[in-house]
């Protein structure tokens, strides 16, 4: 027997798994102190505890202690690396470069560069998701100030090209921010390896707490050019003031470490997980269509599209599911997905897209029950359409069925 | 917000499924759509002539939960209803009863918009 409901809404949030909860709870009320007390017991040991964090989070992507600033999560951390470097070239011409399939927590600081007078450019994507590294190389202009593109995308699960950006960033001189919040613990994320500047972390999203996150600088404060956005204290050696999140660094240091020892050791089974929901799902239902490579793609994802069936019915039928249908972030408007919809998808399938986000936590058993409960949903859904070649016969000059049918 | 089980309840089991002969002088068909919500209704009634009683309704809808929720209910509530009745019903009925959220109103108003079309085609038909 399976519990309900099945969780596979693991880009969303993670389940903080209990040994984090269980570093963390002293720090709430033994170890209570503020790190930034510098004259008894209760400060002395909230800065070890922090500097113990700050060094398990650095050694999860290959970084030194002092080149991780913590922040409130990942949306924090991508307005510093954004913001930050902009803020040093108002009043002056300056461009960044991103993706069309970045997170909101890219995209809108992107458009508040160029609300202050910036410029940015929005890379389309190739029809599998990936970023075309010679079309980013022909975006460069000499006043390029930043290139940011994420390591994994948060709906399609696609690993971009990050090492070959790099390269192309490096040779034009031009600083390299990644978001790796949905990368790290699902696909080796080393800040040498891929050659970024500023990469930023989320806990929750690697069984964490939420609330906490990180920005890597290379070099550290000196060598990256950054402005602070939240001033008051000079903490974190004067990029983000505000008394920190000891227990929460805790949580995210000890789910660093369980990420290095234990959680990328268990990438086969989830893959596993992920090839049996995407078989299972075939051999039930038709007319399936993959959203984005599957190659190159961390195990975690399945994202697909159920053509004349629209996700936020199938995920309401499939009430003990957990799942999700564009961006948690934008699924109450209904908007289709602004990444499927980038792979050049119509709205009609884009709003037909799910996304599955599994974990290690997750079993055979639950990969079953899914596709047996999607195949039903999605057969119910399609006998429910008035848009059917078979259902239409009647209307067949009917501009609007004629119009729906031309557009699937 | 979390979804109404009467929501969950009609995506499940959704009411009244199907169709009517589109050429039947005593059915009326409604074929309305959103297309910047992707979703298109369709709803018939087959309307007693000698009481003008709606005695039978069907619908088929392809779009969001809601909007499959939205025409599944009102195809209850038209049953058996006078077609005066039946104009009578509002998307605030409809959004109360499944409790909708306001970014959902299209769903409802796309509903009403089914009854009204689908009685609209019934009397052009009767002339």
């Amino acid at each position: 027997m399976v519990k309900k409901p099945i969780y596979v809404d693991n880009h969303a949030t993670t389940r903080t798994d209990p040994r984090v909860v269980d570093a963390m709870l002293p720090y709430f009320t033994e170890h209570f102190g503020n790190a930034a007390s510098r004259t008894h017991d209760f400060g002395w040991q909230a800065a070890d505890a922090v500097d113990t964090g700050r060094t398990q989070v650095a050694d999860l992507v290959g970084a030194r202690a002092t080149e991780i600033v913590f922040t409130s999560g990942a949306t924090e951390a991508n307005n510093l690396a954004i913001q930050g470097i902009t803020k040093k070239y108002s009043g002056e011409p300056h461009h960044v470069i991103t993706v069309v399939t970045e997170h909101r927590a890219v995209l809108d600081p992107c458009e508040m560069v160029e609300q202050q007078g910036g410029c940015v450019t929005y890379l389309a994507v190739q029809p599998d998701g990936l970023v075309d590294v010679h079309e980013l190389d022909r975006a460069v202009r000499p006043d390029t100030i930043l290139i940011t593109v994420m390591t994994v995308n948060n709906e399609i699960g696609v690993i971009q090209p990050i090492a070959d950006i790099a390269k192309v960033a490096r040779a034009h001189g031009v600083p390299l921010h990644t978001d790796a919040a949905q990368a790290l613990g699902k696909t080796p994320v080393e800040v040498d390896q891929l050659g970024v500047d500023l990469l930023s972390m989320s806990a929750h999203k690697m069984y964490g707490p939420k609330g906490v996150g990180a920005l890597y600088i290379k070099g550290g404060t000196r060598r990256t050019a950054l402005d602070p956005l939240i001033y008051g204290g000079g903490h974190e050696q004067g990029l983000r003031s505000g008394t920190l999140n000891v227990a929460g660094i805790v949580g995210f240091g000890c789910a660093a470490g369980l990420c290095s020892n234990e959680f990328m050791a268990e990438l086969d089974y989830v893959k596993r997980l992920r090839d049996r929901l995407w078989n299972g799902l075939n051999d039930r239902v038709s007319d399936i269509r993959l959203n984005g490579s599957m190659d190159r793609r961390v195990h975690h994802n399945l994202n697909v599209s159920f053509s004349g069936v629209d996700g936020e019915a199938l995920l309401i039928g499939l009430d003990d599911i957990a799942a999700s249908s564009g961006s948690a972030c934008s699924s109450e408007s209904h908007a289709p997905s602004h990444v499927v919809k980038a792979l050049g998808v119509d709205d009609n399938l884009a709003r037909a897209s799910i996304r599955f986000g599994l974990s290690h936590d997750n079993t055979d058993a639950e990969i079953d029950y899914i596709v047996n409960k999607v195949a039903d949903m999605v057969r119910h859904l399609r006998a429910l359409s008035p848009l059917r070649k078979d259902d239409v016969s009647h209307e067949e000059n009917d501009p609007v069925v004629t119009r729906w049918l031309g557009d699937r | 917000m979390k979804h109404s089980p009467d929501v969950i309840d009609h995506v499940q089991h959704p009411r009244n499924v199907g169709s009517l002969p589109v050429d039947g002088i005593d059915v009326g068909t409604g074929l309305v759509e959103s297309p910047e919500h992707g979703v298109v209704t369709r709803l018939q009634i087959k309307v007693d002539s000698a009481t003008g009683i709606i005695n039978e309704a069907r619908f088929k809808t392809f779009g969001c939960g809601f909007a499959i929720a939205s025409s599944s209910i009102v195809t209850e509530w038209i049953k058996g209803q006078t077609l005066n009745k039946a104009l009578a019903i509002k998307p605030a009925d409809i959004e109360k009863a499944l409790n909708l959220s306001a970014s959902k109103r299209h769903c409802s108003v796309l509903a009403e918009d089914a009854v009204k079309a689908a009685i609209a085609d019934y009397r052009k038909k009767r002339g």
